[in-house]
């Protein structure tokens, strides 16, 4: 369903995404864990025509993102990890806006919302703009709308961050719903080591931009001689810290692009 | 068209429950009218130039319409910082049904507010020439507002952040509405300022409205409408292209 060969992104001398190559087969759910900064979510930019790939291959289904661009939309659902409402809106105007670009019928669209608010305690706050939501609740919001339409990929770039316990379990049992009986195709990326061995039927670890290992947790787990994905994990990408906030080069690197347009 | 008008719609919610920026952005037209047409009046006047209230009403109308619409393409940074505009650029929808329904959105919002601005100018003493003349005049409007929402949309597309913001005001925006004739007559000028005038736009938007509002002009409406959709047109191509290009 996702056939990724040899995938590179740079941003001017630093490679983000080194040379990665997986595929993930229909119905599969692919955990893609790494630290901070390891190019998970610039991975799935491309894989979403939000990025050019400096070079390598990529196939949704059969489409090239890069060419068939509006095909390839169509056949996938994202929950990004960073904000991406309309805070001026409210929870249903974003919920309607989404089902209206995704072409969900009209009546369909009410009434997934009305469930999905539901399954996600947001139905009482439907009305209310959006900016004067929590932190936790626009995440579940996010969620919620990311299962509005029925795509044949689901990609969800860590959907748990800033959830509470009872949220994270209803998404993923939410996931593994739509997964068994909708034969969803999900890519995931997680920092919840649990939930990547809960969930996940098979994993990559990415580290610096390189792919380091995939398999099963259980492969994982036996490559490594170890008894948790955690340990697996750690043993894999080393135990320092990764830090990925803004320093000042950062800065600077965001005042050059300013004006460079979607060039890069 | 689903995405189109939904996308128009969304322009409309979040102008109407801005109210404060609504009040805020007639302020300023408020303050320009009153102040300049009644300041500055009597100086006019003296001049043997007619009622400065009467010739500026349609420049500041103008003016109202180039800040709302192009402010309205460059929300696309706001989209870009708050982050929906991801969602909008990952919809199985083309990209030029996305940008044609932010723009109509947003040229809709402007001609509110310029006809907003003629009001507020009716009610403190204008008179066109014929009330039969006002459905022209917002068709004026709409033109300006066509040329700029897709100029706005371009730059929008082009800036990675709001850092670029202060720059686009200053140094293109600011020129456009000073340079337009918005505050005095294009006529007799040295060739400098000529040619710029000629070269800005908004020029043969308020020349247009001029002509309508106030029967007399610099140029003549057929060419300042014609101007304005060419320049427009250009400006709608090249924004779609700017857009079509964007990546986070
Ligand atoms: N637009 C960009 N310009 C420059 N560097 C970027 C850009 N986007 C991401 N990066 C860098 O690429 C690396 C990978 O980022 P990312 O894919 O977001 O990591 P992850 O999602 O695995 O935490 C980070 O070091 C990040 O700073
Ligand atoms: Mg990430």
């Amino acid at each position: 369903m996702i056939e990724v060969r040899n995938l590179v992104k740079t941003f001017g001398a630093f490679t983000a995404v080194n040379d990665v190559s997986f595929s993930v087969a229909e119905g599969e759910i692919f955990a893609f864990l790494g630290p901070n900064g390891a190019g998970k979510t610039t991975t799935i930019k491309m894989l979403t025509t939000l990025l050019h790939p400096t070079s390598g291959s990529i196939r949704l289904d059969g489409l090239d993102p890069l060419k068939q661009q509006n095909e390839a939309r169509k056949k996938f659902g994202i929950v990004f990890q960073d904000p991406s409402l309309d805070g001026d809106l409210t929870a249903a105007e974003n919920m309607e806006i989404h089902g209206v670009l995704y072409g969900v019928p009209h009546k369909v669209r009410r009434q997934r919302t009305e469930e999905l608010l539901k399954l996600f305690e947001l139905w009482d706050r439907r009305d209310e703009q959006v900016k004067k939501f929590s932190g936790g609740m626009k995440r579940r919001l996010e969620i919620a709308r990311g299962f509005l339409h029925t795509p044949r990929i689901l990609f969800l770039d860590e959907p748990t961050l800033g959830l509470d316990p009872q949220s994270r379990n209803q998404l993923w049992t939410h996931v593994k719903k739509v997964n068994e009986a909708e034969k969803v195709t999900v890519f995931l990326t997680t920092h919840y080591m649990d939930e990547a061995d809960r969930v996940a039927h098979r994993i990559g670890v990415i580290d610096h931009g390189k792919l380091v290992t995939q398999g099963t947790p259980t492969e994982i787990k036996e490559q490594t001689g170890t008894t948790t994905l955690e340990d697996a994990f750690l043993k894999l990408t080393g135990e320092t810290i990764r830090d990925e906030s803004a320093s000042s080069t950062d800065m600077m690197r965001q005042f050059a692009k300013m004006w460079s347009g979607g060039k890069r | 068209m689903r995405a189109i008008y939904i996308l128009w719609l969304r322009e409309l919610k979040r102008y109407a429950r801005s109210r404060s920026q609504v009040i805020a952005s007639l302020g300023q037209p408020m303050l320009y009218l009153l102040v300049l047409g009644f300041g500055l009046g009597s100086v006019f006047q003296k001049a043997g130039m007619g009622s400065y209230l009467q010739f500026i009403a349609p420049g500041i109308i103008g003016m109202t319409v180039l800040f709302s619409s192009i402010f309205s393409g460059l929300g696309l940074l706001w989209d870009r910082q708050f982050g929906f505009l991801k969602e909008m650029l990952v919809a199985p929808v083309p990209r030029l049904e996305i940008m044609i329904g932010r723009t109509l959105g947003g040229m809709t919002v402007s001609v509110i507010q310029g006809m907003l601005v003629l009001v507020i100018a009716l009610i403190v003493g204008f008179r066109p020439v014929s009330w039969w003349h006002l459905p022209i005049a917002i068709g004026f409007m709409l033109a300006i507002s066509l040329v700029f929402a897709a100029l706005g949309v371009a730059i929008g597309s082009s800036l990675q952040d709001m850092q670029g913001f202060q720059l686009i005001m200053n140094f293109l925006v600011m020129p456009i509405y000073f340079l337009s004739g918005a505050m005095f007559p294009l006529a007799g000028q040295g060739w400098p300022l000529k040619i710029a005038t000629r070269i800005d736009p908004l020029s043969y938007g308020i020349d247009g409205m001029r002509a309508v509002l106030l029967g007399s002009s610099t140029f003549s409406p057929v060419l300042d409408i014609a101007v304005l959709i060419c320049v427009g047109a250009v400006l709608l191509v090249f924004g779609a292209y700017r857009f079509s290009k964007i990546e986070i």
